[in-house]
């Protein structure tokens, strides 16, 4: 054997870059078993949702190379780019009214400044009236 | 079985060991809570490992039958935290901002 050729190359490369996407997930899987509370797991779930997706679709349609394959893997990740914001902030709005955001982990909460702002005012202790799903939490207090 | 074709199997194959863990991690995620939510993202992470895998295989056997699933899922796969996000802001009333609209009354508490 003399030498790589492009082929070789590409299907080097290809491999590589599903790699990278399986690390992603990797990542996010370890940051979802491990951080403190439901904000900070989005965070780390996102990571995979998006850039890992593309890096995959980059890695699969650099090994394919057809442009059959281009079409449908640009589409997954046009799909993936459009819905997962949509599910993200749900989830995120549904975090802060119900109350399940870690508020001594914060730096700043810009939207509790607009809330006050806006004529909202902080309820009654809300830790007390959370159902039976958040009550038996086990890492939702400082470990 | 050339050199570079060991070399992708090899890449592919570690791929794979990570995403067996990133799926058990995540699953244990789902089954400890502690709120639904919680779940619901770990589900999303989990549709992210299926498509992650679906795309190794595809690599691996060289063929774009699982594209079209691929597809599918990062289409739909929104779906279920959207309609559980919905579902637990109907359920839980634990609200920490208090609407203006819906304040009682000076005096009437």
């Amino acid at each position: 054997m003399t030498g790589l050729s492009v082929a070789d190359v590409l299907d080097l490369l290809g491999a590589f870059l599903v790699l990278v996407g399986c690390f992603l997930c990797f990542a996010a899987a370890l940051g979802l078993l491990r951080f403190p509370d439901v904000v900070s797991r989005m965070h780390a779930a996102t990571k995979p949702q998006t850039l890992g997706l593309i890096v995959l679709a980059a890695g699969v349609e650099v090994s394919l190379r057809s442009w059959a394959s281009f079409g449908t893997l640009v589409l997954v990740a046009a799909f993936q780019l459009a819905t997962a914001p949509v599910s993200a902030h749900l989830v995120g709005r549904t975090v802060y009214r119900t109350d399940q955001v870690r508020h001594e982990l914060l730096v700043r909460d810009d939207l509790a400044r607009d809330l006050e702002a806006a004529g909202f005012r902080l309820g009654p202790a809300p830790e007390d009236e959370q159902g039976p799903d958040a009550a038996e939490g086990d890492d939702r207090r400082l470990s | 079985m050339s050199p570079v074709q060991v070399a992708v199997l090899v890449m592919v194959g570690i791929g794979a060991v990570l995403l067996v863990a990133a799926a058990s991690m995540t699953v244990a995620r789902m089954a400890r809570g502690p709120s639904s939510l919680d779940r619901v993202v770990a589900a999303d992470v989990l549709v992210a490992v299926v498509i992650a895998t679906l795309a190794a295989e595809a690599i691996v056997n060289d063929h774009t039958t699982t594209l079209p699933i691929m597809l599918v899922l990062s289409l739909l796969g929104f779906a279920g935290a959207v309609s559980i996000a919905r579902f637990v802001a109907e359920r839980d009333k634990a609200v920490r901002w208090e609407d203006p609209g819906t304040r009682p009354k000076d005096g009437a508490q």
